[in-house]
């Protein structure tokens, strides 16, 4: 791999920055491979890294079916946060932040992780209980979290409204200083890079179309560019997963609805920080180019389409500019929308299945991005070992039946 | 935004109408004789077809009834609006 340093940026710019060499390699498949990842986003492509860093495992593809960076690892809102409620999210999400926050140095890309607070509002007297109740819970178990008065959100987000006449009054809000936003496609590039480099190959434009079993055992996928065996599958396709289950005849209980988010067109530095409502599904944050980035809700309904329906995006804009009347004349420049895989209890799965060598990393909804690092680190522990990670135990499938739900509905943040 | 045909109201804007996820997901006959795996299946478990799909909606602001529709969920196109009990139209999954 080509690190990255002052001296290679000296080095490149003397010979005009066309000396550097692509990220990756173009891989083609090979006949057999130790482990098949299917889907190269994020959460697919840190797991890749994992199983050959932390297991030594290198003999293994990564299978994308477009490309590198163009599924929802590019499409979401980039917020990472790890103020979950349950004890079995928080202990997750916070393994993701603490490797967030070397993550810089570990895949020697520069992924503009930005520590700049998340404040999660309440606006009204219940909103106010659960959100004191869940600092309350994040501090015990170690996770960074405060209760702000109307006074201290003003302070910390100058630009909001919080006059008790205002349509969605500001009674208060949750803050975790450590939480922040990170580039996101550079993340995909990134874990790419470093997959690559120990021996990972990323086969892009490469669709699989079925998974071959014998005897209750995984051998293999077919594909778009031939059949591929191994005796090790991790499928983590996120708004697509329940159509690769289905392939190996597993019923999942994932539903796929749209997400949308858009940007406005980029004006000078104004908002500082995060800031997320549950109750009116407003979650907003500036990018360094300046642009607003912003979140809407789920569409209702199933749907593959990557395109959410615009009344979701007016319904949300009309509670920003409520919570916002400073961007009342901010023009939007674009929208889209990515597939996400909802799951009744708003949690992951991250488990074995009842085809033995074949698993499962998917139900991340609409918060997936901020677990990327933990989401591959726990995925690659259990692919590895065939046995689930202390962090991801009770993520399994089985808990629909058990009935051991971790229900965070209020940490996810997004209307469901 | 869609547009639906409620099948006692006519066509109205999507945003008159609530989604209630798959249709035909039966009730167990009976309840005390159903596994766990079978609740699990029963409360949690759907299918997701990426193409056609079978769906319950509720046109909540208006006769505030029930029925099913068959909707395809990559072109959005319904294809297939009729009332509980009905027979669902052919190739629905």
């Amino acid at each position: 791999m080509q690190r990255f340093s002052l001296l290679s940026l000296l080095k490149n710019s003397l010979s005009g920055h066309t000396d550097w060499k692509p990220f990756w390699r173009d891989a083609a498949p090979k006949q057999k491979y130790d482990a098949i990842i299917i889907g190269g986003g994020g959460h697919g492509l840190a797991t890749a890294y994992y199983l050959a860093k932390n297991h030594g495992i290198t003999n293994v593809a990564v299978l994308e079916k477009g490309w590198i960076g163009g599924g929802n690892t590019g499409r979401n809102t980039t917020i990472i946060r790890s103020n979950y409620l349950w004890n079995e999210s928080g202990a997750l999400y916070e393994h993701a932040l603490k490797l967030w926050e070397g993550l810089n140095d570990d895949l020697n890309i520069n992924l503009m992780f930005s520590q700049r607070g998340v404040i999660n509002l309440a606006h009204n007297q219940a909103d106010v209980r659960e959100s004191i109740r869940r600092v309350e819970a994040n501090r015990l178990n170690g996770i960074d979290g405060e209760w702000l008065t109307p006074g201290q959100v003003k302070e910390f987000c100058p630009i909001i409204d919080i006059s008790r006449t205002a349509r969605h009054p500001v009674l208060g809000a949750t803050l975790q200083r450590r939480a922040g936003t990170a580039r996101h496609d550079t993340v995909a590039w990134g874990y790419a890079r470093a997959a690559d480099s120990l021996g990972v190959d990323i086969i892009q434009k490469c669709e699989v179309t079925g998974i071959l079993r014998e005897n209750g055992r995984v051998t293999g996928v077919r594909t778009t560019r031939g059949t591929i065996m191994a005796d090790k599958v991790g499928v983590v396709a996120a708004g697509h997963t329940s159509v690769v289950a289905a392939m190996a005849d597993i019923r999942l209980p994932l539903q796929s609805h749209p997400l949308q988010a858009l940007v406005s067109e980029p004006i000078k530095p104004i908002h500082p920080c995060v800031v997320m409502s549950n109750a009116v599904h407003v979650y907003l944050s500036q990018s360094d180019k300046g642009e607003l980035v912003i979140g809407a809700g789920i569409d209702t309904f199933n749907s593959y389409s990557q395109r959410g329906s615009f009344h979701v995006i007016e319904h949300q804009m009309a509670a920003l500019i409520e919570l916002f009347p400073i961007f009342s004349r901010v023009r939007m420049l674009r929208t889209w929308g990515g597939i996400v895989d909802v799951c009744p209890d708003a949690s992951p799965i991250v488990s074995k299945t009842p085809v033995k060598g074949l698993f499962l990393n998917c139900g991340w909804g609409t918060g997936g991005f901020k677990a990327t690092p933990g989401s591959g680190w726990v995925f690659a522990h259990t692919i590895a070992t065939g046995e689930p990670h202390p962090l991801n135990a009770a993520f399994s499938l089985d808990r629909f039946t058990s009935g051991a739900l971790i229900d965070e509905h209020g940490a996810a943040a997004v209307a469901h | 935004m869609l547009r639906i045909s409620c099948p006692w109201c006519g066509e109205r804007e999507e945003i008159e109408f609530s989604y209630g996820g798959q249709a035909h997901v039966a009730y167990p006959k009976d309840p005390h004789a159903v596994s766990d795996d079978d609740w699990a299946q029963y409360l949690f478990m759907r299918d997701n077809p990426k193409g056609l799909f079978l769906e319950r909606w509720v046109h909540a602001h208006g006769c505030r009834r029930w029925f099913n529709m068959a909707r395809h969920t990559v072109t959005h196109e319904i294809s297939a609006v009729y009332k509980p009990g009905e027979p669902p139209p052919a190739g629905g999954k």
